[in-house]
């Protein structure tokens, strides 16, 4: 589709919209009447929307890591009563201690609010709708009605997960990996009661909502690109979010497949994932069904999963290191094939965590050597990020600390991906501490910074204000040391091959060596925790009270998001979306310090 | 009292830190904002050097704190494989991590803006970037062939002259059966489970192989230096048969079976002498499998052939259990169902 065509199909759109008026006025602000509610809540707006998948993500991510700092408090400090508790969570936690069961239900949610509701609607929804018409230079998405559709899914999906809080048996509390038959059975445990069909319900509407979202995106990045945007013109943001896309629309079908089955095996009385139980006394009629199956399905998701959390983080990390760096980005090609080979490889892993399942030697032996291919790509990107920062002029904005913050992570998490997924190794290590330290530092905690980046980048677009940049230097430097003083020591726990999902040591004697440094981790979370709700004041405030943006480009970046005004409205651009001549990191090029992409070719430019 | 006395100290810290965050917003107007960038640049270059120093001597100082507490070099033959795999790899990939974050850190700091330094333009470098894709393929290419090469010899059959033992896990303990005499399990069905008529695997009582087969809960024997086969399933949800001191492991599936076998090197006795008395080989289940997955905890005694066959001779046989008329919980009371498993499980009675 050429651009003129996609300019005229915007111009058609909008006349059914009455939103956006392409009339070369220059002042292309709302002119017709929005209410509050379709200006705010149903809104088809993609940058409103971004906005909400992120303070729905936020108020998420608060729940998310409260529920650690109370399961850190037990873990830390076993022999104390904390009455406050009791006050909070009633009778799971009666006399201030924390129940088994309710220990169990908070991983489990811990779990699954972060990876899912946070790090990916959180972090691709936000940025996704965000960035993508305003770095491709469209106006809005392909349909953004079915965006608006993808946060009310998202949104449904959020009030049952919830709401299954509130249930007298408590929320689902099988891992947020959900293994059947503890979560299929529900004589198994209390959680495996109302507590799983609404967890599974649950991920089936998140699921339509990632899948409207995914499709949207693509669409959008593959046909309502700007004149003059070729696909190697694109920010590496969008290519990051173009194959995160990709991902979650061709495996997160997967993981319905299998939460749907597990429904019928729970309720139907089908006998997908049972076979020969014999639970609490009873002996159960299912035979035949493989409880290993729903791990494959699981896993078919949930390891591109990972990856559906990192690229967007890593896209974002490019982006903000060329331009703090004002140096482009090294190797752009290597960048898009390596994100490229991430995606293509995050589909031949998944059993790579089914090591020990008593799965085929053999089969088992193909995914070692998948799943250390992965490491060339990550080395690619890494080596790359590092010769990006060489010889530049860096600017420490809290945004590019974030973002070196992130290279480091990924670096040390990385790293013990090489041990884990060498199934040799995994035998001794697997659902042990060291795992809790791998995929923390390499994805939750990493991706929270590209996150964190992405906000402290981004916020002067999103609401026109700066956020404060001395509570981002504080905010940078605790959480950056919490995070290594948290998972660092794990390591070694998980040499000593400690069990994840442990709420007590005490009877164990291999075990029972790490009560000092229980303590110094559920401390140091505590204080990561203070800081981070200093991140979220500071994020509300500055949305009402931060320093006002006067410039509209004040990172003086190259990319078109910087050639909209300071508060941009529903369509981005008043008059006619700007051409592109060149790619986005012409970052002191000929001795200039940045050319925007919007700039022509001058005839004496040298070419890279 | 104290919890409200916290809640009001981080309030308090709260509002301190952000009346500082927001003067200091004032005085980089009243300064000059490029100056307070130019200042704040400086300041944050400084600290990532800081932080590279500071992490690295922590990162030294951490292994000094905890090596002593991590496990002593594994018991069995397959453990020393992965240990083994563990240095070649810890090898690796600290060099790496401790070169990449030098650079990282070191590049941050050394090219922070100053006035009149330019940016180079670098935008790509196929040597570099081929040389960078080449060596870490070479590099995993090593890691991999030593993995798949020790992953076979642990994953492979058992030799014939192995012990073999079969492992039931269920909420919340494990429970072992020795085949008799005839050094064949008797077939088991698990509509026949029935711990009220001592039946607790399910054995076909018409099957002669059954006649022999002990059962014993909670805590296994094993001959040292004997190789030892573990047929593994369970009875309800998955379980995980973890031996951090052997550093094997393997999941205990419901309808699937599974094998781990290897070759302990050291007996009980011997561990205890070296590392002090209350040293257990302890199995752990390593899989959540409900509220008291934390205490499903086992023990494995590792003795001579001659201790073995005596602890093994006192046992009934579960054929003999459950046809005498005794109640059942003379099973449970027996010797094998050592003290030492009853604790962790006792609050499943609740």
């Amino acid at each position: 589709m050429s651009n003129d065509q996609t300019i005229h199909v915007h111009e058609g759109a909008a006349g059914t919209h009455e939103v956006i008026h392409t009339n070369g006025h220059g002042n292309g602000h709302h002119h017709h009447k929005q209410s509050f509610i379709t200006k705010y809540i149903f809104s088809q707006d993609h940058k409103t929307i971004g906005k909400q998948f992120l303070i729905t993500g936020i108020i998420w991510a608060i729940i998310g890591a409260f529920f650690s700092v109370v399961f850190r408090l037990q873990l830390g400090f076993p022999d104390t009563t904390f009455p406050f508790l009791e006050k909070i969570f009633g009778h799971w936690a009666r006399g201030g201690k924390l129940d088994p069961e309710f220990y169990y239900a908070l991983i489990t949610m811990h779990g699954t609010i972060l990876v899912f509701f946070v790090l990916t609607a959180g972090l691709s929804g936000t940025f996704a709708n965000l960035l993508i018409p305003l770095q491709v230079g469209a106006r809005d998405m392909a349909s953004p009605f079915m965006n608006m559709l993808s946060y009310w899914f998202f949104f449904l999906a959020s009030v049952i997960m919830m709401s299954s809080l509130f249930l007298q048996t408590g929320p689902a509390s099988g891992g947020w990996t959900m293994y059947p038959p503890l979560s299929a059975l529900h004589d198994a445990q209390p959680g495996s009661k109302a507590g799983a069909d609404m967890w599974l319900i649950s991920m089936a509407m998140f699921i339509v909502s990632s899948l409207l979202g995914g499709l949207n995106y693509i669409a959008t990045i593959l046909n309502m690109r700007t004149k003059g945007m070729t696909m190697t013109r694109l920010p590496l943001t969008i290519w990051g979010l173009f194959f995160t896309a990709i991902l979650g629309v061709l495996s997160f079908p997967v993981l319905l497949s299998g939460a749907i089955l597990l429904l019928f095996d729970r309720n139907l009385g089908t006998s997908f994932y049972l076979s020969d139980i014999y639970v609490k006394g009873h002996i159960l009629p299912n035979e035949g069904g493989s409880p290993i199956l729903y791990q494959h399905l699981f896993w078919f998701l949930g390891h591109p999963e990972v990856y559906i959390i990192i690229l967007p983080a890593m896209g974002m990390v490019s982006e903000i290191m060329s331009v703090n760096s004002r140096k482009p980005i090294f190797g752009y090609m290597a960048m898009v094939g390596s994100l490229f080979a991430i995606c293509i490889l995050a589909f031949l892993v998944w059993a790579h965590h089914m090591f020990v399942t008593g799965m085929n030697p053999f089969l088992g032996s193909v995914f070692v050597l998948l799943t250390l291919l992965i490491a060339i790509p990550s080395a690619i990107k890494v080596f790359n990020w590092l010769t990006t920062i060489w010889r530049g002029n860096i600017r420490f904005t809290p945004a590019m600390l974030f973002a070196i913050g992130f290279v480091s992570l990924f670096i040390s998490g990385g790293l013990t991906g090489i041990w884990l997924g060498n199934s040799t190794i995994d035998i001794h290590v697997h659902d042990t501490y060291f795992v809790i330290a791998h995929f923390h530092i390499v994805m939750g905690v990493s991706a929270f910074f590209g996150m964190f980046a992405g906000v402290y980048h981004w916020f002067p677009k999103m609401f026109g204000r700066y956020m404060n940049n001395t509570l981002g230097y504080i905010h940078f430097w605790i959480t950056m040391c919490g995070a290594y003083l948290i998972f660092w020591p794990m390591h070694y726990m998980g040499m000593a091959g400690v069990p994840r999902r442990y709420l007590d040591f005490t009877p164990w004697t291999s075990f029972n060596k790490f009560g000092d440094l229980n303590k110094m981790i559920s401390i140091v979370t505590i204080v990561v925790f203070a800081v981070s709700l200093l991140f979220v004041f500071n994020f509300f405030y500055s949305i009402f009270k931060g320093r006002k943006v006067r410039t509209m480009n004040p990172w003086e970046a190259n990319t078109l998001e910087w050639t909209t005004p300071i508060n941009p409205g529903h369509g981005n651009w008043p008059s006619d979306i700007p051409e592109v001549h060149r790619w986005p990191y012409d970052y002191g090029k000929d001795g200039r310090d940045h050319i925007m992409q919007t700039e022509p070719v001058n005839p004496g430019e040298t070419t890279h | 009292m104290s919890t409200t006395w916290i809640i009001v100290a981080l309030l308090l810290g709260f509002i301190v830190v952000f009346q500082i965050a927001k003067a200091s917003e004032y005085v980089s107007i009243l300064k000059g904002e490029d100056k307070t960038r130019k200042d704040n640049n400086r300041i944050n270059a400084f600290l990532l050097l800081v932080f590279l120093i500071v992490g690295m001597f922590g990162v030294w100082y951490c292994n000094e704190r905890l090596k002593g507490k991590i496990l002593p070099p594994a018991a069995s033959d397959h453990g020393e494989k992965i240990d083994t795999m563990i240095w070649i790899t810890l090898i690796i990939t600290f060099v790496v991590f401790v070169i990449t974050q030098i650079l990282l850190f070191w590049f941050a700091f050394k090219y922070q803006e100053r006035e009149g330094q330019k940016a180079y333009y670098f935008p790509h470098n196929n040597k570099l970037e081929v040389i960078w894709t080449v060596i870490p393929a070479i590099t995993l290419t090593v890691l991999v062939g030593f993995g798949l090469f020790y992953w076979y010899q642990i994953t492979g059959e058992a030799p014939k002259d192995a012990q073999v033992i079969e492992v039931t896990g269920s909420q919340f303990k494990w429970e072992f059966r020795y085949p008799g005499k005839d050094g064949k399990l008797g077939k088991k069905y698990y509509k026949n489970i029935n711990e009220d008529k001592s039946n607790p695997l399910g054995q076909i009582w018409e099957d002669p192989d059954n006649r022999d087969d002990k059962v014993v809960t909670g805590e296994v024997h094993v001959v040292v230096g004997k190789p030892v086969k573990f047929v593994i399933g369970a009875k309800d949800v998955i379980h995980d048969f973890g031996l951090a001191h052997f550093r094997m492991k393997m999941d205990a599936v419901p309808g699937i079976p599974t094998t781990m076998w290897f070759t302990p090197k050291y007996t009980t006795r011997e561990m205890k002498a070296k590392y002090g008395d209350d040293f257990n080989y302890e199995i752990s289940c390593d899989q959540m499998c409900g509220p008291g997955h934390y205490g499903m905890r086992g023990v494995i005694v590792v003795e001579s052939e001659g201790e073995f066959k005596v602890w093994l001779a006192q046992k009934q046989s579960q054929y003999a259990i459950a046809h005498s008329e005794q109640p059942p919980a003379n099973r449970s009371s027996s010797p094998a169902d050592s003290t030492s498993n009853s604790k962790p499980t006792a609050f499943l009675n609740k």
